[in-house]
């Protein structure tokens, strides 16, 4: 078992808009190594949830995937993730058994008229032949394990009845109830207050040692990258800028790019970081949500980071 | 990627109006229809009063540029229609007859009739022979011998105008009303929002029915007219007055009109100058859906015969003669004033959703 | 909840007190008053009353009291049940709507579950296969239903139906059935009558209500708990089921409230065109004859029904949806 759960070759995902083609990821690759905890880091539009969406195939209709996602479960055969056709059976097995995700919006993930425990439950329903008495035991014991308190009352409340935190818990619970291989956290802590990211940090990194699973974790933050991950892949403009351990990567950056990235770090200093300038490390960067050249759009981007 | 073009958004706007191209469609049948009844002494070949003794009740003749021999006839022309009477029925039945033709002349003289009551003419821009032995129904004649056709465009007039203002008045309280309920809140509001609820409440038509019931029958065609579009725009404000209120509501708090206040802007200035103008395309959407109700809302109370009524000629009017089967069995063609309405409810239907996508600068230039 | 319930109860009496005295301002309206046109038709065919009987019959109605006093007068009959006198009919009102109310509620429910039953699946299938030939086709269709009136509907209807199959459409009973007590005969008879009226009106409302399912629906659709049911694994059709659909349709339940006075609307002109023992016909002759106690008596009724169908569809949508039943609590 030495090769990685998780291997993205050469993904290019484009999208159809009024203005033509719009390229979301160029040529990606890289590995999701087993129990392990990988993040991705990049800015906004650098294509970090496209990738992850690409996982699930949860992409709108009008992407157009290239390039293989190969997921090489234990136990089962290797699956190439973008040949899969939505009818699949294996499909169904992909989403929410192997692979399952924890979104960035705790707010408005969960249906807000149906109860938590019922939504927690049908992850386990939908996967599993069990009875709905089980589905809901298992829901319970799974809330109970991301730290919910008085699960018997709260698997009958409804999620406006929660706050952020709690509903991003409830979220985790539906993600792992299924004990998939790779969990995929697109920002799951953007949304949260501070002490309450650090908490749910904490939590995801505990289950993940627990349940010896794999993490792909999407954030804009290197200080959440340094806290949770061994790995690390950084993303610029649709294309992977550098991939790494998160030590090899953070002491010793390779791409100017992720010494930038470093440098907007409010108090971190890097010899070389705040001259830098875009074109020095990526030439004839298209006009794009991720694009910053002038030193204005810099203080921009530091406040981005430093959230 | 390169072609990032940079557009104004009133430019945006209307690309993404010329994008809707049933909304252009209705635009211009909307236009025709409306020129039609803006001018529709000269567009009718007859006035609508003027009776055809010899077509009463007679089917749509049949425009042709082919005779019964197949000759072809550059000039189109219809046949004299011959009286029958079927043997087994009894009824009057109208066949061609193939013998007598009447060419249409265009620009020909007719009927005399005063142009926006400002001149005397007698052109119409069709008809047949002047003299007085032909006639051209091609609508067909109701049961007095009268021309369909002339009777639509005039009844058009009547029912098209009625649309637009009636949407004009209920614009005018919708926005008054609205916008005072979400600038000013308080007391003024909760009235606004009580009566609101209450006028939504009651079946419209019901109501709109009592009230034109209550119009004096002696009052004028001109009085009857306008009393109706006040009395269907008098219930039909509610649902602007609610959007706009809510729009208020919300931009009440904005930096913009804020800064205006600041400045010593009086309440007025505020809602009209600062306000109002940054949802006008919104209104204008609203309007022209609305206008549909308001036709529609005429031509049923005319219909009943508590609307407008003869000799005032409306869609709703002529509607009127074909209200039980038997007469609809026998002259279908009386319903021809149906298709009009029809049409110009799905016109301003598509117009407006057009207008809608165009206005919202959200709305995504790929939809069509 | 039970407070919640209580509290929209409460809030219907202001409501219905504004409706009824706007419906009293209303039925006041018309010149003269019933004394004067009760004299009229006496004085036409020869009688004459005296000074003494008209002062007598107008203190009887109250008319010689403010007009306050004299709604008041009324809506206190009203509440109590009487429902003052039909000139049209010489029949006490009460004795006159209530059968024909039925009629026109049986009816209106009717149009209303038709209008669902075909526009909401309608809409769904619209929202899912967005920009397909079937969703033209049913937008199209809608829109015709939309821009045409009832009674023109009811106007086609009846000329294809003799047309095509020499039938005459109209009323609620054939004529064997008209004055026989009820049986399952005639009750068979009546569902065979009854179909048209309902068809006629709930075309109207059914564009309305295939757009705003389907708007609905694409809104829902977009939203992240549809992404996160789907990469939980939960199989297509019953994901769209479960969850959008599911939330779209709630919007539904108060649009009945909506719905409500379009569709008796609806009903009380296509009752006229197709001959119907209800309301509709009963307004319309007694707004012609300017009777005005029915009129403003059945104006009141239906008003309301309106009222109450709104209540009803309030505390429908309180029931399914917990997010109402939360605030509203």
């Amino acid at each position: 078992m030495s090769e990685s759960l998780l291997s993205i070759k050469n993904l290019s995902v484009e999208f159809k808009t009024e203005l033509g083609k719009v390229n979301a990821l160029n040529e990606v690759s890289f590995d999701v190594p087993r129990n392990s905890i990988t993040a991705v880091v990049g800015e906004s539009g650098s294509g970090k949830s496209v990738t992850s969406n690409a996982i699930l195939r949860l992409l709108p209709d009008t992407a157009q995937i290239s390039g293989e996602i190969i997921l090489n479960p234990q136990g089962e055969d290797p699956l190439n993730i973008t040949s899969l056709d939505e009818r699949d059976p294996r499909m169904q097995n992909l989403r929410g058994g192997l692979v399952s995700m924890v979104f960035q919006e705790p707010m408005t993930a969960l249906s807000p008229v149906h109860r938590i425990g019922d939504q927690v439950a049908e992850a386990v329903l939908c996967h599993r032949d069990v009875s709905p008495e089980v589905a809901m035991a298992e829901a319970a014991t799974m809330l109970e394990q991301v730290g919910l308190t008085e699960v018997d009352k709260k698997i009958r409340m409804y999620p406006f009845e929660f706050s952020g935190g709690m509903r991003q818990r409830v979220v985790i619970a539906m993600a792992l109830i299924c004990h998939p291989q790779l969990l995929i956290c697109d920002e799951p802590t953007t949304a949260l207050d501070v002490t309450i990211q650090a908490e749910i940090l904490v939590l995801i990194k505990s289950l993940q040692r627990k349940l010896n699973n794999s993490v792909l974790f999407i954030t804009h933050d290197l200080g959440v990258v340094a806290q949770i991950a061994d790995r690390v892949v950084v993303m610029y403009d649709g294309q992977v800028m550098e991939s790494g351990s998160v030590r090899q990567v953070l002491k010793n950056p390779q791409h100017p790019y992720t010494r930038h990235l470093l440098a907007s770090i409010p108090g971190a200093v890097t010899d070389s970081g705040s001259q830098l300038h875009a074109a020095n490390w990526s030439d004839g960067a298209p006009i794009g949500a991720g694009t910053f050249l002038a030193d204005a759009e810099e203080g921009r981007q530091v406040r981005e980071f430093s959230q | 990627m390169s072609e990032l073009r940079e557009l104004s958004p009133g430019r945006l706007a209307w690309l993404r109006f010329r994008r809707h191209r049933l909304a252009m469609i209705a635009a211009g049948v909307l236009v025709v229809l409306y020129l039609l009844a803006m001018f529709c002494e000269f567009m009718s070949p007859y006035t609508p009063q003027q009776r055809n003794a010899r077509a009463i009740n007679a089917p749509p003749m049949d425009i042709r540029f082919f005779d019964a021999e197949g000759q072809f006839h550059l000039r189109p022309f219809v046949y004299d229609l011959e009286l029958t009477i079927n043997p087994d029925t009894w009824m009057r039945e109208y066949e061609e007859n193939t013998s007598i033709a009447y060419p249409i002349r265009f620009f020909a003289r007719g009927e005399p009739y005063e142009f926006w009551g400002l001149f005397e003419a007698d052109r119409h821009l069709f008809s047949v022979d002047p003299d007085g032995s032909g006639y051209i129904h091609w609508f067909g004649t109701d049961s007095l011998g009268r021309d369909m056709y002339s009777r639509v465009l005039y009844g058009a007039r009547v029912s098209l105008s009625i649309g637009v203002v009636g949407v004009g008045l209920t614009l005018f309280l919708g926005v008054l009303l609205g916008g005072f309920a979400g600038y000013l809140g308080g007391m003024f509001d909760s009235a606004v929002q009580r009566m609101t609820e209450v006028l939504q409440s009651i079946p419209t038509l019901p109501l709109w029915m009592a009230l034109s019931a209550a119009l004096p029958a002696a009052w004028s065609p001109i009085t009857t007219y306008f009393g109706v579009t006040i009395i269907l725009s008098l219930f039909g404000w509610t649902t602007l007055a609610r959007q706009v209120r809510g729009r208020f509501l919300a931009m009440r708090e904005e930096d913009f009109v804020i800064a205006a206040r600041l400045i010593g802007a009086n309440d007025t200035r505020v809602i009209f100058r600062h306000m109002l103008p940054s949802f006008t395309s919104h209104i204008i959407t609203t309007a022209t859906l609305a206008v549909p109700a308001m036709i529609l809302g005429e031509t049923a109370l005319s219909f009943l015969g508590i609307g407008l009524r003869a000799p005032v000629v409306s869609w709703g009017v002529l509607l009127q003669q074909a209200q039980n089967y038997q007469v609809i069995v026998m002259t279908p063609w009386l319903l021809l004033p149906g298709a009009f309405i029809v049409i110009t409810v799905i016109a301003f239907n598509l117009l407006g959703d057009g207008l809608r996508d165009a206005a919202d600068p959200y709305s995504s230039l790929r939809e069509q | 909840m039970r407070k919640y319930v209580l509290r929209r109860l409460l809030g219907m009496i202001p409501t219905l007190a504004i409706i009824s005295i706007l419906v009293f301002t209303v039925i006041q309206l018309p010149e003269g008053d019933i004394v004067t046109s009760t004299l009229d038709r006496l004085s036409a065919t020869g009688v004459d009353l005296s000074d003494e009987r008209i002062q007598n019959l107008r203190a009887q109605y109250n008319l010689d009291q403010p007009l306050f006093v004299q709604y008041l007068a009324w809506i206190g009959n009203f509440i109590t049940g009487d429902m003052g006198f039909s000139y049209l009919y010489a029949q006490p009102v009460n004795e006159l709507v209530w059968e024909r109310l039925g009629y026109t509620l049986l009816i209106t429910v009717c149009a209303l579950l038709f209008t669902w039953l075909l526009a909401l699946p309608i809409g769904i299938y619209s929202a899912v296969r967005q920009y397909s030939i079937a969703d033209y086709g049913f937008t199209t269709i809608g829109l015709i239903g939309l821009a045409t009136p009832n009674f023109l509907i009811a106007l086609i209807l009846m000329y294809l139906g003799y047309t095509w199959f020499g039938l005459s459409f109209g009323g609620l009973f054939s004529p064997e059935f008209l004055n026989t007590p009820w049986s399952w005969a005639r009750f068979v008879d009546m569902l065979a009558h009854l179909w048209i009226p309902v068809v006629v009106i709930g075309t109207s409302g059914m564009a309305i209500t295939m757009r705003l399912m389907r708007a609905n629906l694409l809104d829902e659709l977009k939203k992240p708990y549809v992404i996160t049911a789907r990469a939980k694994g939960v199989p297509p059709l019953k994901l769209l089921l479960k969850y959008p659909v599911r939330i779209a349709i709630n919007p539904f339940i108060s649009t009945i409230g909506l719905l409500l006075p379009a569709l008796l609307s609806g009903e009380a002109i296509v009752g006229v065109v197709l001959n119907l023992p209800t309301t509709g016909p009963l307004l319309v002759q007694s707004l012609i004859t300017q009777d005005m106690y029915l009129a403003g008596s059945l104006i009141m009724l239906l008003s309301v029904l309106t009222v109450v169908g709104m209540l009803l569809s309030d505390l429908l949508l309180a029931w399914v949806d917990p997010r109402v039943r939360y605030e509203r609590a």
